[in-house]
């Protein structure tokens, strides 16, 4: 019989769609695995990310998938938007694996409100970590990043910008 | 089972989704792959807040709608949104300067919005906020960029603010249905929201060396389904798929 710290270690496998280097428990996208009596089964219970993730499907699909290849075929999938999912969640091994692909990670800090007046973090150059960088696009290649360029190794990087 | 503030939660929702859609138009059109990409983000954005409300409505109010039902099969005068979010997308100036006269709405209502008393409403609020701060200062960065850019890019969007103005006072006046909700604590006042937002429109766009339009008479009506000619264009090519191919699915 499983318990839920097994089902932990088994959604690990579970890659993000979009960061494959990222699983989704270290993206901090599962929030929680119980045993209800109600169902009689267990029931993960994820997050989006942000409201137009276009990846929450395919997510909740490889979850599903991720629970049967290890015999918990009727285990259920729930969705939640409460609390919101925040950049906090993501783990130090997540960051620093983040930062060895080259995508500078989330400061910490995610309820900074001087965003609201044009007052931007200094973001290190995930290569050279020099602090002269620019933004070059609020949005990147996903809706959780934005792109920047570094003003000393030239290099342009993602960062994952913190919500 | 009646949902009692079912028309509230489709009055927000309605707003995202139009705009949502309009944005959407500029996806493989930006001016820029940058400007292409963040737009369609933000449009991704307000599509997936919409939905969740939608979806709350669907489990709520009991009348054997689905979520997609609430966007592709109700006509233009079920419509609740503003009439600001249906007007056509115009040039990227028009379409930024309605991105910032809305994002600052839109945050301010959220952040009210967070005091309400329903449940639902105060997780939808906390969740979207943070991404609606990265929407609005998107559009901050490029009301100044343009603003006070060149010769061109500055007529043209005093051209765009002048245009757009008189749609602006409908976010501040509440519904029938807003103001039922505001009665119980669920909904948020809009007429408080003025102040803080012609004090920050104000200023960017004293920034951005642009002109604020001198105040008109408003326009209103989209809250209550009254709508101007373009949501019919709208809704055709949002809707065309499920009202050719009835229940289709992919
Ligand atoms: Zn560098």
């Amino acid at each position: 019989m499983v318990n839920a710290d097994d089902i932990w270690k088994f959604l690990e496998e579970v890659e993000d769609p979009e960061i494959p280097i990222l699983n989704v428990v270290e993206m901090g996208i599962v929030r929680d695995v119980q045993w209800r009596e109600v169902h009689n089964n267990w029931v993960v219970t994820i997050t989006p990310t942000y409201s137009g993730c276009p990846a929450m499907k395919t997510i909740e699909e490889d979850v599903m998938q991720c629970l049967a290849d290890h015999g918990l075929n009727e285990a259920k999938v729930e969705t939640i938007l409460s609390p919101p999912w925040t950049t906090d969640w993501m783990t130090a091994e997540a960051c620093e694996k983040l930062r060895q692909t080259g995508i500078a990670p989330p400061e910490k800090n995610s309820a900074d409100k001087g965003l609201l007046m044009g007052v931007r973090k200094e973001i290190k150059c995930p290569r050279c970590h020099s602090k002269q960088t620019t933004m070059v696009s609020q949005f990147g290649s996903t809706a959780c990043k934005s792109l920047y360029k570094c003003n000393d190794c030239l290099e342009p990087f993602d960062y994952f910008k913190c919500i | 089972m009646i949902m009692k503030h079912r028309d509230y939660y489709l009055t927000i929702a309605d707003t995202l989704l139009i705009l949502g859609q309009r944005l959407s138009e500029w996806c493989g059109h930006g001016p820029a792959i940058e400007e292409d990409i963040a737009l369609s983000n933000v449009a991704l954005d307000y599509i997936g807040q919409a939905t969740a409300l939608y979806k709350e409505v669907s489990e709520k109010a009991g009348e054997g709608k689905s979520e997609d039902d609430y966007a592709f099969l109700r006509d233009a005068w079920e419509f609740k949104n503003l009439l600001l979010v249906e007007l056509p997308k115009g040039d990227y100036g028009y379409t930024i300067a309605r991105q910032f006269l809305f994002s600052t709405w839109y945050y301010h209502f959220l952040e009210a919005l967070h005091n309400s008393k329903d449940e639902f409403l105060k997780g939808f609020a906390a969740k979207s906020i943070k991404e609606v701060k990265y929407h609005f200062q998107h559009s901050r960065d490029w009301m100044l960029r343009l603003g006070a850019g060149t010769e061109e890019s500055n007529s043209r969007m005093q051209a765009a603010l002048n245009e757009i103005w008189e749609f602006t006072g409908e976010m501040f006046i509440n519904s029938k249905a807003e103001l039922e909700a505001i009665a119980d604590g669920t909904g948020v006042d809009n007429a408080k929201l003025l102040d803080v937002w012609q004090r920050i429109v104000g200023a960017v766009i004293q920034e951005a060396e642009l002109t604020l339009p001198s105040d008109a008479w408003m326009q209103k009506g989209g809250k209550e389904g009254k709508h101007s000619e373009h949501i019919g264009f709208v809704l055709a090519e949002m809707q065309f798929l499920q009202r050719a191919y009835p229940g289709s699915k992919w």
